[in-house]
């Protein structure tokens, strides 16, 4: 068996063992950023091969703690693609507007820097009184930091560029407070959003919602995966109820695409077609 | 057999790209897969600007995307770009790696990984040192290595930091790397039936 084989047979060994002791399944992870990160965490216990770490991981809950929070480092602002948030504003908080009560879900919502950010564009928009977001993640210490919303000080500038850039009417300095090297997001803005565990991977359909934002969250997951928790969005949403994703992923990999319609092809902003499917005698075919 | 084509570039990669990417034929036989460091935001500019002046298709590399011949993809601003299997692109929002998002060397890490001795990594001008681990990452896993000679280069910094960390097979002008290239396609990827592009400057 050469290096590479041996090398997928660590792998493959190493996240079996994780799934079957721990609950949580990276084994349909998208194969490049995953032996990425699973480098780094061999690294960062200064072993030599990935088989190394089934021994200790095994045994340690810590281990695992450190393996999911390689798993789960990510950088993202607030207002990222703020042409995004614009369209938001334009296309789907008119639509929004017409129902008296709102379900927002935030799927993999990392550190939380867009789930604020959403929460400041509903606050603008006069929406979020009558709004429930949930914001799920399946990493516990990234749910405790986006529930903190402490974030660099050094991080506003940006934040604030691209709220600038969004169509905003207000400032960003309203929804937050800032001290010498850190801004705190403004409780105003945290009163109706509740940060749960939910793991896109082993988790089923929790509520109705009228919009799910999942951004650069299935970048991570392969083909195969995607389309599972496309399913689970489409099971997820209400009649005619919004799916976002990150603008440089895709619905065109899974059958889920011919129930959605585009309503900004480029910022990936989908709403689920209303009309009763045309079942599927056509065989799966076609579509966007 | 080289299959794919990879390209880092940073300051000055738009002339640079300009004088290599619309002399490669419409039935062009590889690959391509480049990465030029730019602001965020900017980067459907590069497409949109390329599909003009260019007989190779230019596409945005979204997540996912089909690695096809005849076809460049572009590095989206603000994602690190990965090789993800053969026929496969994919995204990441990793931290970025030496103040870079996307990262020459994480794309030249995982096209080596991938693609081991059927991929060329090429580097052309900037001004900082992102891609030399990448080319050196390439030329371990038996990959071809191709710098722009620093003295052409509008930026020479990446180019050298290149030439230093490798031995690289290949040191030449834009014009030599776009002749070789379409030798290389015409050559179905097949290294020995391409002349070796020479010259004075080809010293390591």
């Amino acid at each position: 068996m050469n290096e590479k084989d041996l090398k997928a047979l660590e792998l493959d060994l190493l996240l079996e063992s994780i799934q079957r002791r721990y609950g949580y399944d990276f084994r349909h992870y998208a194969q490049a950023s995953l032996k990425r990160r699973v480098a780094s965490m061999v690294n960062l216990l200064s072993l030599e091969h990935i088989s190394e770490i089934i021994p200790q991981i095994l045994r340690d809950d810590s281990v695992c703690n450190d393996f999911l929070r390689v798993m789960s480092i990510t950088v993202t602002e607030m207002f990222r693609d703020p042409d995004f948030y614009a369209l938001i504003r334009t296309k789907v908080v008119p639509y929004l507007k017409t129902y008296p009560a709102l379900k927002i879900w935030h799927a993999g919502c990392a550190t939380g820097e867009e789930v604020y950010s959403m929460a400041v564009i509903l606050k603008e928009e006069g929406l979020y009184q009558r709004t429930q977001i949930y914001a799920t993640d399946f990493n516990n210490e990234s749910l405790d930091v986006a529930k903190a919303g402490i974030y660099p000080l050094d991080r506003m500038r940006l934040f604030m560029d691209n709220h600038n850039r969004s169509g905003t009417t207000s400032s960003l300095t309203e929804y937050y407070t800032a001290d010498d090297d850190s801004a705190r997001m403004s409780d105003a803005l945290r009163e109706n959003i509740t940060f749960a565990n939910h793991n896109l991977v082993t988790d089923g359909v929790f509520g109705e919602m009228n919009l799910i934002l999942c951004r650069n969250v299935l970048i991570y997951f392969d083909k195969m995966l995607q389309n599972r928790v496309l399913n689970l969005f489409r099971d997820s949403l209400s009649h005619r109820g919004f799916l976002c994703l990150g603008s440089k992923e895709s619905l065109e990999f899974s059958p889920v695409a011919q129930e959605f319609e585009a309503v900004s092809r480029h910022e990936r902003i989908f709403q689920k077609r209303g009309l009763p499917k045309a079942s599927s005698l056509a065989g799966g075919r076609g579509g966007d | 057999m080289i299959e794919t084509v990879v390209i880092g570039v940073s300051a000055g990669g738009l002339k640079a790209l300009t004088a290599i990417l619309p002399s490669l034929p419409a039935d062009f036989g590889l690959s391509l897969v480049i990465l030029q460091h730019v602001r965020s935001g900017s980067g459907r500019f590069l497409c949109e600007h390329f599909n003009r002046i260019c007989a190779i298709a230019v596409k945005d590399a979204t997540d996912k995307a089909y690695l096809e011949q005849g076809t460049a993809y572009i590095a989206p601003a603000g994602y690190h770009l990965l090789v993800e299997d053969e026929t496969t692109l994919a995204l990441s929002t990793e931290p970025p790696v030496c103040f870079a998002r996307p990262s020459i060397d994480v794309l030249f890490e995982t096209a080596a990984e991938v693609f081991e001795d059927r991929v060329a990594g090429v580097i052309l001008t900037g001004a900082n040192s992102d891609g030399a681990q990448g080319l050196a990452a390439i030329k371990a896993a038996g990959g071809l290595a191709i710098v722009q000679d620093p003295k052409t280069a509008e930026s020479p910094t990446m180019p050298r930091a290149a030439i230093k960390a490798t031995k690289t097979d290949h040191i030449l002008t834009l014009q030599e790397i776009a002749f070789f290239l379409c030798e290389l396609s015409e050559a179905k990827g097949d290294l020995k039936s391409c002349t070796n592009p020479n010259g004075a400057n080809n010293v390591v």
